[in-house]
């Protein structure tokens, strides 16, 4: 294959850092679990009590994976960050995959290296090499790391050649995505659902015990059986997946031509329609699939939270232990429960809102904020249309959240009475949301080149609430995070408070970010 | 449709009411804007007439493209004045931009939406565009609306934003290179459009490295250098400044051509001669050859590419090894 090295370097020149990042957080996530562990139960006692009630916990289980050998400090490793590793495993292959194949593609400058001595199979096989060699240092990080930790050889082993064949398989799946349409943002779209459907798939069966874990690939690997009793047969269905998926998406690309998709682009419309006249109809435009999708899949996301409905009750014991995962927490268990659910909706949702705050940096680099601040637009109105477009549909996406989290509740319960607690619960949430979607907003505004702290804010208030009471952050650092102050209803009642003392802070940021950006110049190409 | 029957501008421009009839559209004086360590504009002075063409002539990073985000007020000067259409391009963008239409050289569309829904988005931000116009305007340049941007090629992106701005109700069109990748038929629309535009009374700043479209379209000419105008005016003052080159067969032997004044390059070969003359001594040097008997005379006024190396010759010298 003609050009390969050369390929290849480049590639590994531009995403070293990237990759790094990954194997590194990768790592991390699985060995700091085991430290975790054994700092939180120190008697044998407590640790056969706390994993007797993690096991009979649906909720649990559905985050997680199967409950096995939970008694053990590998066990707890395995259960822990064996899921989690895989979905992150598999967004860093599709990113690997997307940014060498179709973005480049899409750019352009992919015709430019193929017009070299090139063959035309190149970019994309070193593009599936580069992700394959960056998944084989994600399962060298986690399996040397547990090794180094002192856990036994075999299930660090499984740990890491499992996580790395998942990474890669979904890999795979990128690799198909980016032949079916012309847009990597819609490659990435498919690829982070075939991830999301892997994940509940396993999520459901692991829970039911019906079988579906074996259509994932997730379930695959912790199919594998990690620190309780290992096998490898598994392995082979990750193996053939990837393969047969790789080919598919090799004979894809034979077929189809060069800037094409195997879907067919339709013809847009000749004249604009009503929906474009105004800067916010445009964001509108920009951004409404990216609010449909998440809030169709904060919707479930919710429904799944609130049908495990009061199992919490019989499952949960009011022991030390469940309250210190749980946030702690003075009232019901239940109540907790839901406050802590509500909480990681909030967080996942401010996925959305700070990728939604992202946009408006996106436009005025690809050069298209320059055709409009050409016209009568105001600048001010250019980015409040943005802006509003985050807050609204930070709303919308909390909400959905919280009233599926309502909705499925009410479905196995019958119980319609807690459906506004529930939804209430999230609701809650909201200004530590807008916070994160102002500081972003202020990034962009005034320092456009730092904007990607704002992911690592919400990366902040993520480890906070996993490991800030496990890990005992000072509380000066648990109080960074807006989260930390917008109380638990309802297992408390609503800190009002705070709570806008909270709002006002997002509120602030996302003016400063204006005025900002209404001073300084804008970037040009 | 036959070129002569285009109506790319068929209404008279309305200007802006608050706009002195005396003040230039586009006046700025010592322009300075910085980047970092980087000197882009440094004391630019700029001077375009309300109804003219003008020329803004330069190598890449003279300084063409900042000039004209200053001026639209995506860039925020350093120090000196800038008025555009009566007002100040920062503090009042918006208000002047319904007044003014832009093509930048490099056009990024928005890769969901149709070629159609932009031209419409953005001539509505702007205030609103003739409908008439643009399906004539869509026409002409023989552009496929239903397009995603993604899939426009580079010719077919200047397009979308060419029917954009010249579709709109304006009295000024700032063109950055507007017609980079189109082809000469296209370009030849687009000149046929523009001069419309102009004999509507129009005002046009165009920015180009096309020297034949500014010759066939420009009324004045500014050439701009690190930063500042070297040289304004009309094609035939620029012309003045330059060279004529002159070959000449005469009845008697060329003598006494080499002391003239004004006169360069000599080659004398017996009775002929060919040389290059300042244009400002072109009338003495004439006298002169009569007195020796002129039998044949061919003479080349100075083209804008010598206009324009004159200006940059240096650098091209110190590029090139010697």
């Amino acid at each position: 294959m003609t050009g390969l090295g050369v390929f290849l370097r480049a590639f590994a020149r531009r995403d070293r850092w990237m990759v790094l990042a990954f194997v590194v957080g990768i790592t991390i996530l699985y060995w700091s679990q085991a430290p975790s562990v054994e700092g939180t139960y120190t008697t044998r006692k407590a640790f056969e009590e706390a994993a007797a009630m993690m096991e009979s916990n649906p909720a649990f289980i559905a985050m997680t994976g199967p409950a096995r050998a939970l008694d053990t400090t590998g066990g707890q490793v395995a259960w822990q960050s064996s899921a989690f590793g895989a979905v992150v495993a598999g967004l860093m292959s599709m990113f690997l995959i997307g940014r060498h194949t179709r973005a480049e593609e899409e750019s352009g400058r992919d015709e430019l290296l193929r017009s070299g001595a090139v063959s035309r199979r190149t970019p994309m096989t070193a593009a599936l090499v580069v992700a394959a060699f960056a998944n084989v240092l994600v399962g060298i990080g986690v399996a040397s790391s547990l090794v180094a930790y002192g856990l036994a050889v075999p299930g660090a082993l499984v740990l890491g050649v499992g996580v790395a064949w998942t990474g890669l398989a979904f890999g795979a799946v990128a690799l198909f995505a980016t032949q079916l349409t012309t847009s990597t943002r819609a490659a990435y779209g498919i690829t982070g659902g075939v991830i999301g459907v892997a994940y509940a798939l396993r999520a459901v069966g692991d829970v039911s015990g019906g079988g579906l874990s074996w259509l994932s690939p997730i379930g695959w690997y912790q199919g594998m059986h990690a620190y309780s009793g290992e096998r490898w047969w598994p392995l082979l269905l990750l193996v053939a997946f990837t393969a047969l998926v790789t080919v598919a998406a090799y004979a894809a690309f034979d077929r189809r031509d060069f800037g094409s998709g195997l879907w067919p682009s339709r013809p847009g419309p000749t004249s604009a329609g009503p929906d474009l006249r105004s800067a916010l109809g445009l964001s509108w435009r920009l951004q409404r699939g990216s609010v449909i999708g998440w809030t169709v899949g904060m919707l479930l996301g919710g429904v799944a939270y609130g049908s495990i409905g009061d199992d919490v009750k019989s499952l949960i014991g009011d022991s030390a232990i469940s309250r210190d995962i749980f946030v702690g927490g003075a009232g019901a268990l239940v109540d907790s429960f839901y406050a802590t659910a509500a909480l990681m909706l909030a967080l996942i949702a401010s996925g959305f809102t700070v990728s939604s705050a992202l946009r408006p940096r996106t436009e005025e680099d690809d050069g298209r904020l320059e055709a409009l601040v050409a016209t009568a637009l105001p600048r001010s109105r250019w980015w409040l249309g943005h802006m509003l477009i985050t807050a609204a549909g930070s709303v919308v996406v909390v909400t959905a959240g919280g009233a599926g989290m309502g909705i499925g509740f009410a479905l196995t319960t019958g119980d319609w009475g807690r459906f506004g607690d529930l939804l209430g619960s999230t609701l809650v949430m909201l200004p530590g949301v807008l916070v994160l979607g102002g500081l972003t907003g202020l990034l962009v505004g005034a320092r456009p080149r730092w904007s990607v702290l704002g992911w690592l804010a919400l990366l902040f208030c993520v480890v906070v609430l996993m490991f800030g009471k496990v890990l005992r952050f000072p509380s000066w650092l648990i109080d960074l995070s807006p989260f930390s102050h917008l109380g638990r209803f309802p297992a408390e009642p609503v800190a009002w408070g705070p709570l806008a003392v909270v709002l006002l802070v997002g509120l602030l940021l996302g003016t400063a970010g204006l005025r900002a950006f209404l001073r300084r110049d804008l970037s040009c190409s | 449709m036959a070129p002569g029957a285009l109506t790319c501008r068929p209404d008279r421009v309305a200007h802006r009411d608050s706009v002195a009839p005396v003040e230039p559209p586009i006046d700025i004086s010592g322009l300075v804007k910085t980047f970092g360590h980087t000197r882009a504009l440094d004391g630019l002075d700029l001077q375009v007439r309300r109804g003219e063409i003008h020329g803004f002539l330069g190598p890449n990073g003279a300084g063409k493209s900042t000039t004209i985000r200053v001026l639209l007020g995506l860039l925020r000067s350093d120090s000196g004045s800038v008025r555009l259409l009566g007002g100040d391009p920062w503090r009042e963008a918006a208000d002047l931009h319904r007044h003014l239409a832009y093509v930048p050289g490099d056009v990024t569309l928005w890769p969901n939406l149709s070629g159609g829904e932009i031209i419409d988005l953005l001539g509505r931000l702007r205030g609103g565009l003739v409908a008439a116009r643009r399906d004539e305007l869509v026409e002409l340049f023989e552009l496929d609306l239903t397009k995603r941007g993604r899939a426009y090629s580079k010719g077919n992106r200047q397009k979308v934003a060419l029917v954009a701005a010249l579709a709109s109700e304006v009295e000024l069109l700032l063109l950055d290179e507007p017609t980079s990748g189109l082809d000469p038929i296209m370009e030849s629309t687009f000149q046929t459009c523009v001069n419309k535009f102009r004999e509507n009374g129009g005002t046009v700043l165009l920015s180009s490295h096309i020297l034949a479209e500014v010759e066939s379209l420009c009324d004045r000419v500014s050439i701009v250098r690190s930063g500042r105008v070297v040289e304004s005016g009309t094609l035939a003052e620029l012309r003045h400044l330059t060279r004529t080159s002159i070959r000449v067969e005469l009845e008697r032997p060329a003598t006494g051509l080499g002391g003239a004044e004004g006169v360069h390059d000599l080659v004398v070969e017996g009775t002929r001669a060919s040389f290059e003359v300042d244009t400002v001594r072109l009338d003495d040097v004439l006298r002169t050859l009569t007195d020796l008997g002129v039998r044949s005379l061919t003479s080349q006024p100075p083209t804008l590419e010598e206009l324009f190396l004159r200006h940059y010759g240096d650098e091209i010298e110190t590029m090139e090894p010697a």
